[in-house]
C-alpha cells in the first residue's frame, strides 16, 4: 500500500511540476478568454468606418427615421437622384439609399435600391434590411388598422406543464432544457476526460517499459501496486487540473469583463446576429432566471456524488485497460495505436449514446445502456439530471463496480506480463493467453 | 550461513522449460557466478529469486526464510537491461529508487549523499538523467542497486556497456560490499570476466545445471597435468620415461603433460636434475570457458 503511494506521489508530482502542464492548465482558460474576446472584437468591428448615407424616401415609407446599430449616418434628402449623385462625386456622402414606393402594400418582398461604387458591409446592409423591414411592418399594420397590442395577442406561447402523477416534484418546462444541457455537458466532459488521461496513462506505461527501468521498478514493488499507483497519481493530476479549471474560468471571465468591458450583451449581440437585442431582451432575462432557478432546484446532493462515482469508476476501467495496452507495445511508441481500437471502440460508443440519452433520456436505449457495465459511466452521468429511478442507478452501480475490479484485474494480469516482454508488439491473441500466464 | 537457496526449482513458459530443476546455494559474504551462454535460463532464475516472477515448483530459502513480499527489500537488483526515467532528476530519481525499497526519506537522503560523494558525483544531484553520458548513468544505477544495504546483491551481465574505468570502479565496489558482509550474484555469459573474481559458480546451460562448485576446486577437477616451462640456454632432453610427454616446444617455452601421479615437483625435480636454467614454471588450469565447452560438448554426447 505504502508503494502504491510512492508511485502515485511521483506519478503525480512529476506531471503537476513539469513546465507544460503548469502552462497548460494556466493558459487553457486565459485562452478560451482570449478566443471570445477576439471572437467579439472581430465581429465588432465590422462596420469601424464611419459612412454618411442619403436616403431619398419621396413616398416616405420611413417616417424620415432609420436606425441601425452600426456607425452609419442616414440624411433624409428630397433632392432629386441625380443632385445627390452629386453629392457622392463630390465625397460628400458615401452613398444613397433610394426607397422605391410600394405598388402593393401587403408585398411579401420588397428590394431598396443602394447607390454606391462601394458595397455595404455584410452587417451594415443586415443592419439596414432589417430596420427597412420593421418600418414596412409598422406601415402594413397602419394599412391594416391594426395597433402593435393587438397583433402582440395574436401570438400564444404554448409550452408543455409536465404534472407528475405518483412522484411529489415540481418539473416545468425549462427542466427539460437544463437537464439536456446538463448532461450532454457532462456526458461530453466525461469522455474526453477518461480519454485523455487514459492515454497518459498508456503513455507512462510504454516510457517505462521503453526506458528499461520497469525490471527494476517490479524487483521492488508488484506490477499492480506499479500499475495502481500510475492510475490513481494521473487521475489525480485530472482531478487536479479540472478543479483550478473550474476556479479559474471563473476568475478570468470576472476580469476579462473588467478589462475588456465585454459585457453579456455584446456577447448575446454576437449570438443573435445583429438583431437588436432589445426585443428578446425581457424574455430571455426571464428565462436566464428560470434556469438558475432551476439550475438550483437539481438533487445536486444525488447528481454529484454519483456523476463523481462513474467519473472514477469508468476512468479506473479505462485507464487499467489503457495501461494493459501500453505494456503490450515493442519498442516502438507508434505500436500503440493499433492496439488502442478495442478499447475506444466502447468509449466512443457510450459518447453517441449518451448524445441520444440527452434527447431521449428515457428510450430503452437509453436504460439498458445505462445500466449496461463501462458503457454506464458515460452514459447514466447524462440521465442524472432527468432524475432517473433509484433501482436503476442501483444496478448501475453495482454492475459497474463488478466490472470495474474485473477489467482491472485482467488488465493488471496482462501488464504484469507485458512490461517485462521485448521486441514485437504482442496481438490480442498474445494478450488473452498472457491473463493465464501462472505467477 | 547461506544467504540464498535454492532447492528444485522448476519454471515452465508456455514453449519450454526455462529453469530445470535448479539448486545451490549462495554463501553469505561471497562473490557468486551465475554463468552460461544467453537463453541458459540465468535471468529467468534471477526473476523468481527477485520476485517478479514466481517458480512454477521448488523452494526459495533467502537468509533461511522461505521466500515473500518482504524480501525485494533485502536484495539489490540491477538488471541486463536497464535504465531510468531520462527527465527526472539524479536525487529524485535515487531518491524514489531507494524509498521503494523500503527506505524512509531521510535515511535515502543520507546514504545518497554519502554513495554520491563517494562516487565524487554529488554535484550531479540536481541534473537530468537524459543529460548525463552512458558511463555517468551507469554509476546512477549501481548507486541505485545497492543504496538500501542489501545482503544478496544481483548484477545481471553487470559490465555490459561499461567503460574500463568503471568496470574496475565497480570491481572495487563489489570487494568493499563483500567485505562489509554482502553477497553477489553476478550473471554472465562472458565467463573470463568473472572467474577472477568469482569464489563460487554455477554453470546453466538450457536450464539445467550442468556443473556448481568452487572455482579453483572446478579448475583443478579439470586440469590436464599441463605444464608450462620457459627457460634458457639448453633445452630440456628427451626424457625416456612414460610419465609424461613433451606436446609442444617453441621459443624457449615447452609444454608438459604428465601422467596422474606425477607432481609438478617429480617435474621439477626431473628439470633441475638435468641442470635446465628454469625462467618461468607454472601449470596450465584451464579456463572456465573451456570447461564450459567441454561439459556441454559431454552433455550432448
Amino acid at each position: 500500500m505504502n508503494k502504491i503511494w510512492l508511485v502515485t506521489k511521483r506519478e503525480y508530482l512529476t506531471r503537476v511540476l513539469n513546465k507544460t502542464f503548469i502552462l497548460t492548465t494556466l493558459l487553457t482558460p486565459l485562452g478560451i478568454l482570449l478566443f471570445m474576446v477576439a471572437v467579439v472584437f472581430i465581429m465588432g468591428t465590422g462596420s469601424d468606418k464611419a459612412k454618411v448615407i442619403n436616403i431619398y424616401d419621396p413616398t416616405d415609407l420611413l417616417g424620415r427615421e432609420l436606425k441601425t446599430r452600426d456607425n452609419l449616418t442616414f440624411h433624409f434628402s428630397n433632392e432629386s437622384l441625380e443632385d445627390q449623385k452629386e453629392l457622392y462625386k463630390a465625397k460628400k456622402i458615401n452613398g444613397i439609399i433610394e426607397i422605391p414606393p410600394m405598388k402593393d402594400s401587403m408585398a411579401t418582398k420588397y428590394s431598396y435600391k443602394y447607390h454606391s461604387d462601394d458595397q455595404l458591409a455584410m452587417d451594415e446592409s443586415i443592419g439596414i434590411e432589417s430596420a427597412i423591414g420593421k418600418k414596412i411592418r409598422n406601415y402594413k399594420l397602419k394599412k391594416l388598422n391594426i395597433d402593435e397590442k393587438t397583433l402582440k395577442n395574436l401570438d400564444t406561447d404554448v409550452t408543455a406543464e409536465p404534472v407528475t402523477i405518483f412522484e411529489n416534484k415540481k418539473i416545468s418546462s425549462i427542466t427539460t432544457i437544463v437537464s439536456s444541457v446538463l448532461g450532454g455537458i457532462v456526458g461530453y466532459a466525461m469522455f474526453f476526460i477518461i480519454l485523455f488521461y487514459g492515454m497518459q496513462v498508456m503513455r507512462s506505461v510504454m516510457e517505462e517499459k521503453i526506458n528499461r527501468i520497469v525490471e527494476v521498478l517490479i524487483s521492488s514493488l508488484k506490477p499492480f501496486e506499479l500499475m495502481m499507483g500510475k492510475v490513481i497519481g494521473v487521475g489525480l493530476v485530472g482531478l487536479t487540473q479540472i478543479g483550478i479549471w473550474l476556479i479559474l474560468m471563473p476568475i478570468i471571465f470576472f476580469i476579462g469583463t473588467m478589462i475588456f468591458g465585454l459585457n453579456t450583451e455584446s456577447v448575446g449581440h454576437m449570438h443573435t446576429g445583429n438583431i437588436p437585442v432589445e426585443d428578446i431582451a425581457m424574455s430571455s432575462q426571464d428565462k436566464i432566471a428560470q434556469i438558475f432557478i432551476e439550475i438550483k432546484a437539481m438533487n445536486w446532493l444525488k447528481i454529484l456524488p454519483l456523476t463523481l462515482f462513474y467519473f472514477l469508476a469508468g476512468y479506473f476501467a479505462y485507464s487499467a485497460l489503457f495501461a494493459a495496452i501500453g505494456s503490450a507495445v515493442g519498442e516502438d511508441i507508434n505500436d500503440a495505436s493499433s492496439l488502442t481500437i478495442p478499447v475506444m471502440m466502447p468509449l466512443m460508443f457510450s459518447m453517441y449514446i449518451g448524445f441520444s440519452a440527452v434527447n431521449a433520456p428515457d428510450s430503452s436505449l437509453a436504460v439498458w445502456s445505462s445500466m449496461i457495465p463501462l458503457i454506464s459511466s458515460i452514459v447514466m452521468p447524462v440521465r442524472l439530471p432527468f432524475d432517473p429511478p433509484w433501482w436503476q442507478i442501483g444496478i448501475s452501480v453495482i454492475s459497474l463496480i463488478l466490472f470495474s475490479i474485473l477489467l482491472v484485474w485482467l488488465a493488471a494480469r496482462i501488464y504484469r506480463v507485458g512490461i517485462l516482454m521485448y521486441g514485437k508488439k504482442a496481438s490480442f491473441k498474445e494478450l488473452s493467453k498472457w491473463i493465464f500466464y501462472k505467477g | 550461513m547461506n544467504v540464498l537457496s535454492l532447492q528444485n526449482v522448476v519454471k515452465v513458459y508456455a514453449n519450454h522449460v526455462a529453469v530445470d530443476d535448479v539448486s545451490f546455494d549462495v554463501r553469505a559474504s561471497s562473490i557468486f557466478g551465475l554463468l552460461g551462454p544467453n537463453g541458459a535460463g540465468k535471468t529467468s532464475l534471477i526473476r523468481i529469486i527477485t520476485t517478479i516472477t514466481a517458480a512454477d515448483s521448488g523452494k526459495i530459502f533467502l537468509n533461511g526464510q522461505p521466500l515473500n513480499h518482504l524480501h525485494p527489500n533485502e536484495i539489490g537488483y540491477m538488471p541486463e537491461e536497464r535504465g531510468l526515467y531520462k527527465k527526472m532528476k539524479v536525487g529524485e530519481q535515487l531518491l524514489y529508487l531507494a524509498q521503494l525499497k523500503g527506505l524512509s526519506s531521510k535515511d535515502a537522503k543520507i546514504k545518497l549523499r554519502a554513495w554520491l560523494e563517494k562516487f565524487e558525483i554529488l554535484s550531479w544531484w540536481d541534473k537530468k538523467i537524459g543529460d548525463l553520458s552512458k558511463g555517468m548513468g551507469q554509476k546512477v544505477q549501481f548507486i541505485a542497486t545497492i543504496v538500501h544495504d542489501p545482503k544478496l546483491i544481483i548484477l545481471d551481465e553487470p559490465f555490459s556497456g561499461l567503460d574500463p574505468i568503471n568496470t574496475n570502479l565497480i570491481k572495487d565496489e563489489i570487494y568493499q560490499l563483500k567485505q562489509k558482509g554482502a553477497s553477489i550474484l553476478f550473471s554472465t555469459h562472458r565467463m573470463e570476466q568473472v572467474e577472477e573474481i568469482c569464489e563460487d559458480i554455477v554453470l546453466m546451460n538450457k536450464g539445467k545445471i550442468i556443473l556448481n562448485g568452487n572455482v579453483q576446486e572446478i579448475k583443478n577437477d579439470f586440469k590436464e597435468h599441463l605444464f608450462s616451462v620457459k627457460y634458457s640456454g639448453k633445452a630440456p632432453s628427451e626424457m625416456g620415461t612414460s610419465e609424461y610427454e613433451t606436446l609442444s616446444q617453441n621459443d624457449n617455452e615447452i609444454i608438459f603433460k604428465t601422467g596422474p601421479a606425477f607432481t609438478s615437483n617429480d617435474l621439477l625435480r626431473e628439470l633441475l636434475n638435468q641442470n635446465v636454467n628454469i625462467v618461468r614454471f607454472n601449470e596450465i588450469l584451464p579456463s572456465l570457458n573451456e570447461i564450459f565447452i567441454k561439459k556441454v560438448e559431454a552433455n550432448n554426447e
